[in-house]
C-alpha cells in the first residue's frame, strides 16, 4: 500500500511540474517607428452657379401691367407651403397657395421651378433629409394634379440644413417646416 | 493495490483542472472585459528618465510622459495616479525591474507602472518602455523604438497598443481616426482627426454643404454626401489618390454605410420615387434593392459580420429602427419606446446599438443589446445628444451634444461613463463617425 502511495504522490509531482512549465514570458522586441508622410487632403473644389431670382422691386418706370406682372411673381416665389411636425401632408391652406402657383405657371408656360422641401431643426439630419424630399414631392405632385407638366418642376431637399428661422421654439419651427418655390 | 493509484492520478488531474485556468487567463486578469469601466486601473507613469550615454532635456521627459499618461487615459480604462504622490526620487528612477523597488508603487495603491527611458540626439530618438506588474514584481512588457523625434506620438501610441492588447486581447482605438463635420469656415465641410483629437485635417474644401461622412472598412475610402452640384450626391474619395466616384442619382442619395471588409455600401437613394436602402458596389454601382416598404427606409449601419442591417424605417407610422438579414431578407423592429428612434450605429463587437432618442423634443443616445432588447440611456439632461458612432474595439462612443450650447464632439465610454469634450473649432461640429483602425504595415 505504501509503495502505492509513493507511486500517486510522484505522478502528482509530474503532473504539476508539467503545468508549471507553461510560462507566459515576455520578450523584448526592437521597435523602430515608420515615418508617416502627411498630406492635406482637399476635395476638389467646384463652383456650381446657382442663379435663382430673387423676389424683385418694382421700379419707377414700370408701367401697371409691368408692376402686375412683377406682383404676380413676387407672390409666386414668396409664398410657402407649411408643415406638420413629421408631416408631408398638405392643409387646405397649403393646397390655396399651390392652387395659386398652377394658376401662375399656367400663366407663365415657358417658366421652369424648383421645389426645395425643408425641415425644422429638431430630430436628426438623415430623416430630415428624407422628411424634405416628401415635402417637395408632395408639392410637386399637386401641381401635377392640376395639369402641369412634371418635367417643368424639379425638387431638392434640404432637410434641415438651411432654416430660414434660427430660433429655438416653436415658431421658428413652423417657419422651417415648409416648401418653397424659386426659378432656377 | 492498482485501485489506489488510478484514485490518487485522478485526484491529481482533478486538481490541475483547477489551477490550469488561473495560469492560461493571468494575462487578461487586469480588465474585466464585460464591465471594463466599473473599476479603473490604478496606474503610476513617472516622468521619463535620461537613458544612460544622453542628456535629455527636462521639459522633452515631462512632455513624452504626459504624452504616454494622456494618450491611456483616453481610453477610460485607468486611473492615473497624481505624480505628488510618488514617493521615489523624480530625477533617479530606476527604469528595469532589477532597480525597482515595488513596495514604493504597492504602498501608493499603483497596480500597473510604466518607466520610460528617452535619448534624444540630433533629431532622433529612441526610446524604452516597460510596463510591470507592482503587485507581482514582474514585467509585463518592454519595447524599445527609435526613430525621427517627430515620430514620438506614433512611437507612444504603439506602446499604448501593446499594453491594451496585453491588458484586454485587442489592440485598442490608436490608430483610428475620427471624421466630423463643421461649420467654421460658413459651411458645412468633413474634417478628420485622430481619435484623441489632434492633427485635425479639413477634408473636403467646397464650399457646399457636406453631410454623413462613412469609412469603408479598410479606412481607405470615405463617402459622403455633397451639394456640390445644387442636390445631395453621394461622393466616393479614395483618401490617397483622390480617386472619385459620384452617385448622383434623380433625388436624393444619402447615409452612406461601407459593408464590413468588402469593397460595398449600403445607401439611401429615392430614383425609384421610394426612398430605399440599396447595396452598392465601391465604384458606385447598385448590387441589389435591400429594402422594400413603402416609406423612408434611411441610415443603414452593418452587422461587424457584415449579414445584417440596422435601419430607420417609419413603416410604421412614425422612425423606429429595424434589423434586416441580408439573405433571408428578413426584417424585425428593434425599437419600440418613443416615436422617433433614428442614426443607429451597430458595435464593431456585434452585440450593441446605439441610437438618438428623440423625447419630447430633445435627443439622447441610447444603447440597445441585440439579445435582450433593453435599450438604456447614456446621456441626460445635457441639450441634445445625437449622432452616436462606436469606436473601432466597441470601448467608447463618439457624439454631438449641445450640453455646451454650441454643437460640440463628445466621446463617452460604451457604458455612458467620463463624458468629455473631444476637441475645439470654430463653428458648430456635428455627426462624428469613427474610423476602423488604420493599418500601417
Amino acid at each position: 500500500m505504501r509503495k502505492n502511495l509513493w507511486i500517486g504522490l510522484v505522478m502528482l509531482f509530474l503532473i504539476f511540474g508539467f503545468l508549471f512549465t507553461v510560462s507566459c514570458a515576455q520578450q523584448e522586441v526592437k521597435d523602430t517607428a515608420e515615418k508617416t508622410a502627411t498630406e492635406p487632403e482637399k476635395a476638389p473644389e467646384e463652383k456650381a452657379t446657382e442663379a435663382t431670382k430673387e423676389v424683385e422691386q418694382p421700379t419707377a418706370d414700370m408701367s401697371e401691367e409691368e408692376r402686375a406682372i412683377l406682383a404676380a411673381r413676387n407672390i409666386f416665389l414668396s409664398e410657402d407651403i407649411y408643415f406638420e411636425f413629421d408631416k408631408f401632408t398638405l392643409d387646405s391652406m397649403s393646397q390655396d397657395v399651390l392652387t395659386r402657383k398652377a394658376d401662375w405657371m399656367r400663366a407663365n408656360a415657358d417658366v421652369v421651378v424648383s421645389v426645395e422641401g425643408h425641415c425644422d431643426e429638431r430630430g436628426t439630419n438623415e430623416y430630415n433629409l428624407a422628411l424634405g424630399e416628401k415635402r417637395a414631392e408632395s408639392a410637386k405632385t399637386f401641381l401635377v394634379d392640376l395639369g402641369i407638366d412634371a418635367y417643368r418642376i424639379s425638387t431638392v431637399s434640404y432637410g434641415e440644413e438651411r432654416p430660414v428661422d434660427t430660433g429655438h421654439n416653436e415658431e421658428a419651427w413652423a417657419k422651417n417646416r415648409r416648401a418653397h418655390c424659386l426659378i432656377p | 493495490m492498482r485501485k489506489y493509484l488510478i484514485k490518487t492520478i485522478c485526484m491529481a488531474i482533478f486538481l490541475a483542472l483547477f489551477i490550469m485556468p488561473g495560469l492560461c487567463h493571468a494575462d487578461y486578469d487586469y480588465i474585466d472585459i464585460n464591465n471594463p469601466f466599473l473599476r479603473k486601473i490604478p496606474i503610476a507613469i513617472p516622468v521619463f528618465s535620461s537613458l544612460p550615454d544622453s542628456k535629455t532635456e527636462k521639459p522633452a521627459l515631462k512632455k513624452a510622459s504626459d504624452l504616454l499618461s494622456e494618450t491611456l487615459a483616453f481610453t477610460g480604462y485607468f486611473r492615473m495616479l497624481d505624480r505628488g504622490a510618488f514617493l521615489i526620487d523624480p530625477d533617479n528612477s530606476p527604469l528595469i525591474t532589477a532597480k525597482i523597488n515595488f513596495n514604493n508603487w504597492v504602498s501608493i495603491g499603483a497596480e500597473l507602472l510604466i518607466t520610460g527611458g528617452l535619448s534624444e540626439k540630433e533629431n532622433t530618438i529612441e526610446m524604452e518602455l516597460r510596463l510591470f506588474d507592482t503587485f507581482k514584481g514582474k514585467r509585463l512588457i518592454g519595447k524599445k523604438y527609435e526613430g525621427p523625434a517627430g515620430d514620438l506620438q506614433q512611437m507612444i501610441r504603439r506602446f499604448c497598443s501593446e499594453v491594451i492588447y496585453h491588458l484586454t486581447g485587442n489592440r485598442g482605438i490608436f490608430n483610428s481616426k475620427i471624421a466630423f463635420i463643421s461649420t467654421g469656415s460658413g459651411n458645412k465641410e468633413i474634417y478628420i482627426c485622430d481619435f484623441d483629437g489632434s492633427n485635425i485635417k479639413q477634408f473636403t474644401q467646397n464650399n457646399r454643404i457636406n453631410l454623413f461622412p462613412a469609412w469603408s472598412s479598410d479606412a481607405k475610402w470615405i463617402a459622403y454626401t455633397s451639394y456640390l452640384n445644387g442636390k445631395p450626391d453621394i461622393y466616393i474619395i479614395n483618401l490617397k489618390d483622390k480617386h472619385r466616384t459620384i452617385i448622383s442619382n434623380k433625388g436624393i442619395n444619402i447615409t452612406p454605410a461601407w459593408a464590413p471588409a468588402r469593397f460595398e455600401l449600403a445607401a439611401t437613394l429615392s430614383f425609384s420615387g421610394d426612398q430605399e436602402i440599396y447595396l452598392l458596389t465601391g465604384t458606385g454601382k447598385i448590387i441589389k434593392r435591400l429594402t422594400r416598404k413603402w416609406g423612408s427606409d434611411l441610415s443603414p449601419t452593418w452587422s461587424p459580420d457584415g449579414k445584417k442591417i440596422a435601419f430607420v424605417s417609419n413603416r410604421a407610422g412614425s422612425p423606429q429602427i429595424y434589423i434586416k438579414d441580408i439573405d433571408s431578407e428578413q426584417v424585425e423592429r428593434l425599437t419600440f419606446n418613443g416615436q422617433y428612434n433614428t442614426q443607429p450605429n451597430w458595435s464593431p463587437r456585434g452585440d450593441k446599438i446605439a441610437y438618438s432618442a428623440l423625447q419630447e423634443g430633445i435627443n439622447n443616445i441610447f444603447v440597445v443589446d441585440i439579445k435582450n432588447r433593453q435599450p438604456i440611456q447614456l446621456t441626460f439632461d445635457s441639450g441634445n445628444n445625437e449622432a452616436p458612432s462606436w469606436s473601432s474595439d466597441g470601448s467608447l462612443i463618439a457624439f454631438s451634444s449641445t450640453r455646451e450650447g454650441p454643437s460640440r464632439i463628445y466621446i463617452m465610454t460604451a457604458s455612458g461613463t467620463d463624458q468629455r469634450r473631444l476637441l475645439f473649432l470654430h463653428g458648430e461640429q456635428t455627426n462624428p463617425k469613427w474610423s476602423p483602425n488604420v493599418n500601417n504595415e
